[in-house]
């Protein structure tokens, strides 16, 4: 299944883990908060999909870019992957 | 009353504003401390000091923020005196309170009255009974109290803020439109202040709608005498926080000012003031009624612009206030010269919703230009780190009326070169050259009434900095 790579839009500390892995996300979902320059920055999910796992904790430092955790696709409503419906 | 000859001061801050008080210090033959996190060990107002003591970690908490360790840098340094600057520890009754308890002496007004202009409620009942007009508001409230905290929202009107009554510089407070937004609202500001002041208490103010933000600087002699060093227009704000300010206030009918000045100075007054403080009004863009925001007991960011119009040195005068050297000034020794424009740079990037942008400053230059002051706490090759403010730099210009400052600040914004992080540098130039800024029709509203005009506006693509 497609791993879905969930990057930090700022360099900051982590502030808030809002989600635990195994959540299922819709897009636009916060996954944590990255406290820069006094301010709260969401990390969002960037499509719908299943919290694998976080790779930060709260407290830690993260840049721009940074891999903060990793969701998974799902593939009930995805025609086009391996498991795709037979045709009718 | 005896006063204490101090000749060696420590600030318990960082940045531009250490530095600056420390340019005051070094006129005045004050030898200087400077304090750091580790965030902060290579930074310029370290360098600038003539020592400097590591506090802490880099969190604002654990260093800057940190009471003991910043009278222990005092205590082991030898210094005689504490300059708090603005945010951090500045408007921390209990942390002047032990400044002068460790016999130090505290550049700043009475603990008693930082405790009282912090408490907003009890703020707004000195104004009051100083005769100074004041929002609609509510009493205050506990967590709960919900049935009762929507008859107060009721009987006040829409639109409102919910204001944490210990939050301040924008943080706890949200605005409210309708009734049926009020619950979350109030739900949210409630635990956004438990978590951040460690009191979730609240109350409600009605919102003017087309409002103007005009404070006045006052300073005030400790015994009942003070006077006023004119206003400022702050209008220019987003999220609550100041981008451009200016002095005087553009189309500010005379009696108002005369009106709002001499309010400020009531409450100075009553409250036996002592040092620099604002106090800040909101203002009807339309009827020009005034009323009492809050009164800020520290040295305000955006003091430049006061100082450019009088030629007052408002740091020396604290500290100068401190020592018992201050000679007397009354009102009329206050001459009010030109206009001046302070502009706030910030590392933030303005195409991508003013996300918050620290990195390396691989270039930072600022014109040679008269009637220029800059006022930063970073050099070229400096670190902008992603734990304090994220304020680069005060572009302040002075000219003789509103439109040459105006075309002062342009030039001097245009003619900086910046590189490394993002800045709104160029949404700056945007909001100075738009025609309603121009004509002086500034109100809290104008960023976010015309924020794709002005994101659309600016004159230079954001992205090719890097």
């Amino acid at each position: 299944m497609a791993k879905i790579e969930v990057k930090s839009d700022v360099t900051g500390v982590v502030w808030k883990i809002l989600v635990a892995a195994g959540t299922s996300l819709s897009e636009d979902d916060q996954i944590i908060l990255v406290e820069s320059m006094k301010m709260e920055v969401p990390i969002i999910a960037p499509e719908d999909g299943m919290l694998v796992e976080i790779l930060v904790g709260e407290g830690d430092a993260v840049a721009e870019g940074d891999v903060i955790a990793l969701m998974e696709e799902v593939l009930s409503d995805t025609p086009s992957s391996i498991e795709a419906k037979p045709e009718e | 009353m005896t006063y204490p000859r101090f000749t060696k001061l420590l600030v318990a801050n960082r940045g531009e504003i250490a530095l600056r008080i420390f340019h005051s210090c070094r006129d005045l033959g004050i030898s200087t401390v400077a304090v750091f996190s580790d965030a902060d060990a290579a930074s310029a107002h370290v360098e600038a000091a003539n020592e400097a003591r590591p506090i802490g970690p880099a969190p604002a908490r654990e260093s800057y923020l940190d009471v003991r360790a910043v009278i222990r840098a005092a205590q082991e340094t030898g210094a005689e005196a504490v300059h708090p600057g603005y945010g951090f520890l500045a408007e921390n009754a209990s942390f002047a309170e032990e400044v002068i308890e460790a016999g130090l002496s505290w550049i700043g007004p009475a603990p008693h009255v930082i405790r009282q202009m912090g408490d907003k409620q009890a703020a707004r009942d000195m104004a009051v009974a100083a005769g100074v007009p004041v929002v609609p508001g509510s009493r205050r409230f506990a967590v709960g109290n919900a049935a009762e905290v929507q008859n107060a929202a009721d009987a006040i009107g829409f639109p409102l803020l919910v204001k944490a009554v210990a939050g301040g510089g924008g943080i706890g407070m949200s605005r409210v439109d309708k009734s049926e937004d009020l619950h979350r609202a109030v739900e949210a500001t409630q635990s956004m202040a438990a978590k951040a002041f460690g009191d979730g208490t609240i109350f409600l103010e009605r919102f003017v709608a087309r409002a103007r933000h005009i404070e006045v600087q006052v300073f005030g002699f400790g015994d009942g005498r003070a006077i006023h060093l004119g206003e400022r227009d702050c209008s220019l704000q987003r999220r609550f926080q100041k981008v451009v300010e200016e002095s005087p206030a553009p189309g500010l009918p005379a009696n108002v000012r005369i009106e709002m000045c001499d309010a400020a100075v009531r409450l100075a007054r009553a409250i036996d003031y002592s040092g620099a403080g604002t106090v800040e009004f909101i203002v009807d863009t339309d009827s020009f009624e005034f009323f009492f925001l809050e009164m800020n007991t520290r040295i305000q960011v955006e003091h430049p612009v006061t100082e450019m119009v009088t030629g007052a040195d408002l740091v020396a005068m604290q500290i100068e206030l401190a020592r018992g050297k201050l000679a007397t000034i009354n009102q009329e020794d206050v001459e009010f010269r030109g206009h001046a424009i302070e502009c706030r740079l910030y590392a933030e990037n303005p195409a991508r919703m003013f996300l918050p942008s620290p990195g390396p400053l691989e270039r930072l230059r600022f014109p040679a230009m008269e009637h220029l002051r800059i006022d930063s706490g970073y050099r070229e090759g400096d670190q902008i780190t992603p734990y304090y403010d994220p304020m680069i730099a005060k572009v302040i210009v002075s000219g003789s009326d509103r439109e040459e400052a105006c075309d002062r600040a342009i030039e001097a914004l245009r003619k900086s070169d910046i590189a490394g992080v993002k800045t709104n540098r160029d949404f700056l130039l945007s909001c100075l050259d738009h025609p309603d800024f121009r004509a002086g029709r500034v109100c809290t509203a104008f960023i976010g009434d015309n924020l794709t005009e002005l994101v659309a506006a600016m004159p230079r693509p954001v992205q090719s900095v890097i």
